[in-house]
């Protein structure tokens, strides 16, 4: 039978069968952060087990760290940070903490360190770790009993998936990005509508993407709930991956990374690149969005009444009313960062719309480079100077900062912001704050306009 | 864990209560598992000053003795943080039904003892009912048999066999893998020059 390629990369992983269905695979690489992996680490010590394959793993420091300096802002986050650094030493595993010129959100660091390659098998504390799906790697996220699973053992135990195929095939129109892509496939699949499934996106436009957009798009893959993301290793994939510190040590090419042919999914969804426009979230999950000349939705007489329910609750916490224009939403705030949306590509897209132009007054605007070699290029680049003329906060220091809120980038209750991460659930970027998804060019465009806006007018003068 | 868990059910019927609503970040700050049972729900259960709030579902009675929840669609959703079900659990939370579940939500329930079966939106509603009575329904979750029971209703719920197997025995998954440790170093061994990852330090 034909296989898919998720069903490729399990099985080249597959260590043996275990009893009840479950199977025990082997982790090929696998990355901490300082705040899903202590527990691991003390669970370890309460076993008296070593790390089975200290050379394997990568720890680095980014979602409690301050962004403002390189001293941690709190007694609480040092003790994260200064625990991961002791427990590294400890067990000899490879450590970039605060200050390493290789130090950044995890997810930017290890593409940019040339950790992964197609056909790869990387597991991390960490839901986003769908984002090696990008390069023909099945990557995903464990709980914090799996990372001491996988320091002790190197393996998992691991039930395979349903498979689901996502075609996007035409031409992406101007202004939409790959951010608006997984945007409207979470809007059509809906948050959970990949529970249980290995996603694979294919299609033209898909290809179309070079590697930081397919990137974004398996990053986001998780808020659908697939438990991977995947997108056939092609050239541009290889190309990626190749030339970096830890590239010329890896080489998986043992398979070709890609479905065959005729391999059949359990689901297939279709979707015309064409009818793609630059998306903004309204509600508080990240599958309730609409485009930013659209209207936030109204309750109508056939909704269940579930629904309905929902609809209210979230337009309630986001101080929305039915049928206002996405683009009278007024913001107090602009974050640019993420491991969705930070890498330099992302900041030169951002930068484009800013040049020249100055953040509406009253909006704080912060960008957050992904990593400090990222920052480092911007600098180079003199994007730092185009963000900071135009009222930007160009933060010295990288990590997850204002996405999850775990440093001291804390929204106030209600404060809304145009936001280039990547989930918009309640209290995510603080208690009562009130989150908008968007494209990181999208979220320029709002910091200058003070109101969700369109960034297709901005290139429209540009030109 | 008991093969067959009895107690007070509530409803919880919000679909897509991701692991940020379950367990704010400000709680997240600790290298422990303790103390999180103030943290779960915490924004639900209290308001900005502290206080509770009277209105919420476990803060009233009969269910603020719930040791079962009964959930909306996509329960567990967002970020892996495992500190999301130990803070059900010390919450005193044993089983919580539902019509699907997070991937990386599920895992981590089965590692901690809190059982999820998996049940029809139909059936999830007839149990939301139940559970939202004030004249309290005890609910028992019969893992072994797969089977929920309520009063006169039987409703037979989805559960794994792997995971099924994991909560009734409680094995340690960690020590238990280390049993197979022939096997892995059988696998490593068909690695070829370049799939054994050495990160530069």
């Amino acid at each position: 039978m034909s296989r898919t390629l998720y069903d490729k990369l399990v099985d080249a992983h597959k260590v043996c069968d275990l009893p009840d269905g479950d199977m025990l695979i082997y982790v090929d690489f696998h990355i901490m952060n300082e705040y899903t992996s202590p527990q691991a680490f003390s669970g370890l010590d309460t076993k008296d087990l070593t790390v089975w394959r200290p050379e394997a793993h990568l720890a680095v420091v980014d979602h409690v760290n301050a962004t403002r300096s390189q001293e941690p802002h709190d007694q609480a986050s040092k003790l994260l940070i200064d625990n991961l650094e002791a427990n590294c030493v400890k067990h000899g595993i490879a450590f970039y903490g605060l200050g390493d010129r290789r130090q950044g959100i995890e997810h930017v660091v290890v593409p940019e360190q040339g950790l992964v390659a197609p056909g790869m098998l990387i597991a991390c504390g960490d839901s986003h770790t769908t984002t090696y799906g990008a390069f023909g790697a099945l990557g995903f996220g464990i709980g914090t009993s799996e990372v001491e699973h996988v320091l002790a053992t190197q393996t998992l135990r691991y039930k395979r998936l349903k498979t689901m195929l996502v075609e996007v095939d035409g031409h992406l129109p101007p202004g939409a990005t790959a951010k608006d892509i997984i945007m409207k496939i979470v809007q059509v699949v809906g948050a959970g509508g990949a529970n249980g499934y290995a996603v694979e996106f294919a299609g033209s436009a898909i290809r179309a993407q070079d590697l930081p957009g397919r990137m974004t798009i398996c990053n986001m893959a998780v808020e659908l709930g697939g438990r991977a993301a995947l997108i056939a290793a092609d050239e541009k994939a290889l190309k990626a991956a190749a030339g970096r510190a830890h590239s010329d040590m890896l080489r998986y090419d043992n398979e070709d990374w890609a479905s065959e042919p005729d391999a059949e999914f359990d689901k297939v969804f279709q979707i015309d690149a064409a009818e793609i426009a630059p998306l903004v979230s309204w509600g508080t999950s990240p599958d309730q969005s609409i485009p930013i000349d659209g209207e936030v939705p109204s309750v109508t007489p056939e909704m269940p009444p579930k629904t309905k329910a929902a609809l209210i609750r979230a337009l309630d916490y986001m101080g929305l009313e039915q049928g206002q224009p996405a683009r009278s939403i007024q913001i107090d705030s602009a974050f640019i960062g993420s491991c969705t949306n930070s890498r330099i590509e992302d900041l030169r897209a951002a930068a484009d719309i800013l040049r020249g132009r100055k953040v509406a007054d009253g909006v704080d605007a912060i960008v957050v480079p992904g990593s400090a070699l990222t920052r480092v290029q911007a600098e180079a680049e003199g994007l730092d100077r185009v963000f900071v003329e135009a009222g930007f906060d160009w933060r010295p220091e990288s990590g997850c900062s204002m996405c999850l809120a775990m440093n001291d980038d804390i929204a106030r209750d209600g404060e809304r912001i145009a936001s280039s991460t990547n989930r918009n659930f309640e209290g995510r970027q603080g208690r009562g704050a009130r989150t908008h998804l968007m494209s990181p060019a999208m979220v320029a465009a709002s910091a200058i306009a003070g109101r969700l806006a369109d960034v297709r007018d901005l290139q429209r003068e540009t030109e | 864990m008991p093969k067959i868990v009895t107690g007070l059910a509530a409803p919880l019927p919000l679909a897509n209560v991701d692991t940020d609503v379950i367990m704010p970040k400000r709680f997240l700050i600790t290298i422990t598992h303790e103390g999180l049972a103030d943290g779960t729900f915490a924004d639900l259960r209290f308001d900005e000053a502290g206080e509770i709030r009277s209105e919420f579902i476990l803060n009233k009675r009969p269910w603020s003795q719930a040791t079962i929840l009964v959930v909306g669609d996509n329960f567990g959703c967002g970020s892996s943080r495992e500190h999301a079900v130990w803070g059900m659990r010390q919450l005193g939370i044993d089983a919580c039904i539902g019509t699907g579940f997070a991937g990386i939500f599920y895992d981590n329930a089965r590692k901690n003892g809190l059982a999820l079966p998996i049940v029809s939106s139909k059936d999830r509603d007839i149990l939301l009912q139940l559970a939202g009575r004030e004249t309290s329904v005890e609910i028992t979750v019969d893992i072994e048999g797969r089977v929920i029971r309520a009063e006169d209703t039987a409703i037979p719920f989805i559960m794994d066999d792997a995971t099924r197997s994991g909560l009734i025995n409680d094995v340690d998954d960690t020590r238990d893998t280390l049993t197979y440790a022939d096997a892995i170093r059988a696998y490593e061994a068909t690695l070829g020059a370049g799939m054994r990852v050495c990160v530069i330090k």
